[in-house]
């Protein structure tokens, strides 16, 4: 049994862990993550469903199909987003006029728009606009006697673009935009301080960026990255819209041809939380090492 | 180019700064002679951090010109990195990159800007540590290091540019009191070698020790210059004097 009153004074500069006083069992009670218990149950109940119930281990072979398409999706469009974010982000704070409102403009129209109508939008008018234009150009310079560079953009057909590179162009466009963001806060979280020091020793801004600020910033920045992650695993359901097969469309097929509703979305729901709860976990492992650790 | 002769190294000219529609400074003209130690001394909010920061174009001149070895510092010279590259910088809160060890920290620069072999910047940094003192903290982290060491390792960051002039914006003010000395040291041997140095500090027995030049500034100019003897014993202005009095008075 451990009083309150047990707790002795602490050196001021005694290691972190000493200050952590032993807790009593109210204390306990309270901060036990019982959610987790709920969890279990859900994850126990799936089990016994897949393993006892004919039906549901039949739903589960079918629409476990789309996991690799759902994974492969999310992990492209995740990578382009990435690297589209941190683009506009250094953008946003670019003392260069144009590129700072042309980053702002992107970001401001993505977040304005839903995700659904953005998947439509970019992948059934934008895409094929931008081949459509692709091709007038080929056409051009074929005229006037470029027909080596011509020759293959004229010959681009609609189709030259298959509806899942569509949808992760359409994943990696919306989430660039909210990814810039988090890349903005982490390098406006480093110190002025420091980009006078690197500029100080002689560095050019970009070299400051690379091997001064930007390290810092995405090491802050890590557990907002890994949320947004999360988060895209969820949102890239939505392009079973274009008929990509990812694990949504697989069960709203396997629904529609079975007219078994409850297994199929039981199912899709149940995929969905273990991936995104396995991933969550990840991200706190992943945030208790960077504050555990000693660097400051 | 007439007067940045052959002997001084910094020429500032007329140099005026606004902060919006604040006035920081109003007017200086400085030369600094190679190889002097000049110290800057003088109430806060008098300039002096800004006139040290236009040396290396922290902050950009609103009028007046700023020459450094015989070149003018200009927003748009392309150069401006290479001629930062000669002028190390010594900040009050040391600004230490606090992701790299102490070692990487010196090493850095030289590999991006100087284009040192990773052999090369490394010995150099070691050397460099040891000139400050402190060469078993190489591999620390800069957050595991007292104030005194940090802003040691930040001097020794700065020497291992091989720069011309250092400058030195407050070094001992984020220290605690037992901290100065092992800072100062560090200084009045790199004055001792004959380093070009601007030093912006309320340390009075340093500049005795080794300024060849005081500098007192308030409100954006310069009132007074002379030896350290001039300035501290036989100050001519009142403004001098008042300011004297009070930093000594304890």
């Amino acid at each position: 049994m451990t009083h309150s009153s047990d707790i002795e004074p602490i050196p001021p500069d005694a290691p972190l862990a000493a200050k952590v006083h032993k807790r009593s069992l109210q204390e306990r009670i309270d901060e036990f993550p019982w959610w987790m218990g709920g969890v279990f149950v859900i994850a126990v109940g799936a089990f016994y469903l897949v393993t006892t119930q004919a039906s549901f281990g039949e739903a589960l072979n079918f629409i476990r199909i789309g996991i690799g398409i759902t994974i492969t999706t999310t992990l492209y469009a995740y990578s382009i987003a990435l690297v589209l974010g941190l683009i506009a982000g250094l953008g946003r704070i670019s003392r260069n006029v144009v590129i700072r409102n042309l980053a702002t403009l992107y970001i401001e129209l993505v977040r304005g728009i839903p995700i659904l109508v953005l998947i439509f939008y970019i992948a059934l008018v934008a895409v094929p606009d931008s081949l459509g234009i692709f091709k007038t150009l080929g056409a051009w310079l074929d005229s006037i006697g470029l027909d080596f560079i011509g020759g293959p953009l004229a010959s681009i057909n609609n189709d030259a673009i298959p509806l899942n590179v569509r949808a992760i162009i359409a994943l990696s466009v919306t989430y660039g935009a909210f990814l810039a963001e988090i890349f903005r806060a982490g390098i406006q979280s480093i110190g002025q301080g420091q980009m006078e020091a690197a500029r100080s020793l002689g560095m050019s801004y970009a070299q400051a960026m690379r091997y001064v600020i930007l390290p810092q910033a995405i090491r802050n920045v890590l557990p907002a990255l890994g949320n947004d992650f999360v988060a895209m695993v969820k949102d890239s359901s939505l392009v079973s819209v274009l008929a990509v097969r990812d694990i949504t469309q697989v069960a709203r097929l396997y629904a529609g041809r079975t007219f078994r509703f409850r297994e199929a979305y039981t199912i899709l729901a149940i995929l969905y939380l273990g991936m995104t709860l396995i991933l969550s976990v990840l991200v706190r492992v992943l945030e208790r090492r960077l504050h555990g650790n000693s660097r400051k | 180019m007439a007067t940045a002769g052959n002997k001084a190294i910094i020429d500032i000219r007329n140099l005026h700064k606004y902060f919006g529609s604040v006035q920081a400074l109003r007017g200086v003209n400085l030369t600094v002679e190679r190889g002097k130690v000049v110290v800057i001394v003088g109430p806060s909010g008098s300039g002096k951090s800004t006139l040290l920061r236009c040396i290396n174009h922290l902050e950009v001149e609103t009028e007046g010109e700023v020459w450094v070895d015989g070149k003018r510092l200009n927003e748009k010279n392309k150069d401006i990195n290479s001629i930062r590259a000669e002028i190390g910088m010594v900040f009050q809160l040391f600004n230490l990159f606090p992701h790299l060890t102490v070692l990487d920290n010196i090493i850095l620069a030289q590999r991006v800007v100087r284009g040192r072999s990773k052999d090369e910047a490394a010995q150099v940094a070691r050397e460099q540590l040891k000139r400050v003192g402190i060469p078993e903290k190489a591999d620390s982290f800069p957050g595991q290091l007292s104030g005194g060491q940090q802003q040691r390792v930040a001097i020794a960051r700065a020497l291992a540019m091989n720069p011309k002039i250092m400058l030195f914006d407050e070094p001992t003010s984020a220290l605690d009191p037992e901290m100065i000395k092992e800072v100062l040291d560090v200084m009045l041997a790199l004055a001792k070698e004959g380093m070009t140095m601007v030093c912006v500090t309320h340390e009075m027995g340093f500049a005795r020790a080794a300024a060849d030049e005081v500098i007192f500034m308030d409100n954006g100019l310069i009132v007074e210059m002379g030896s350290p003897a001039d300035v501290f014993n036989n100050p001519k202005e009142e403004r001098t004097k008042l300011f004297l009095s009070q930093i000594l008075a304890h």
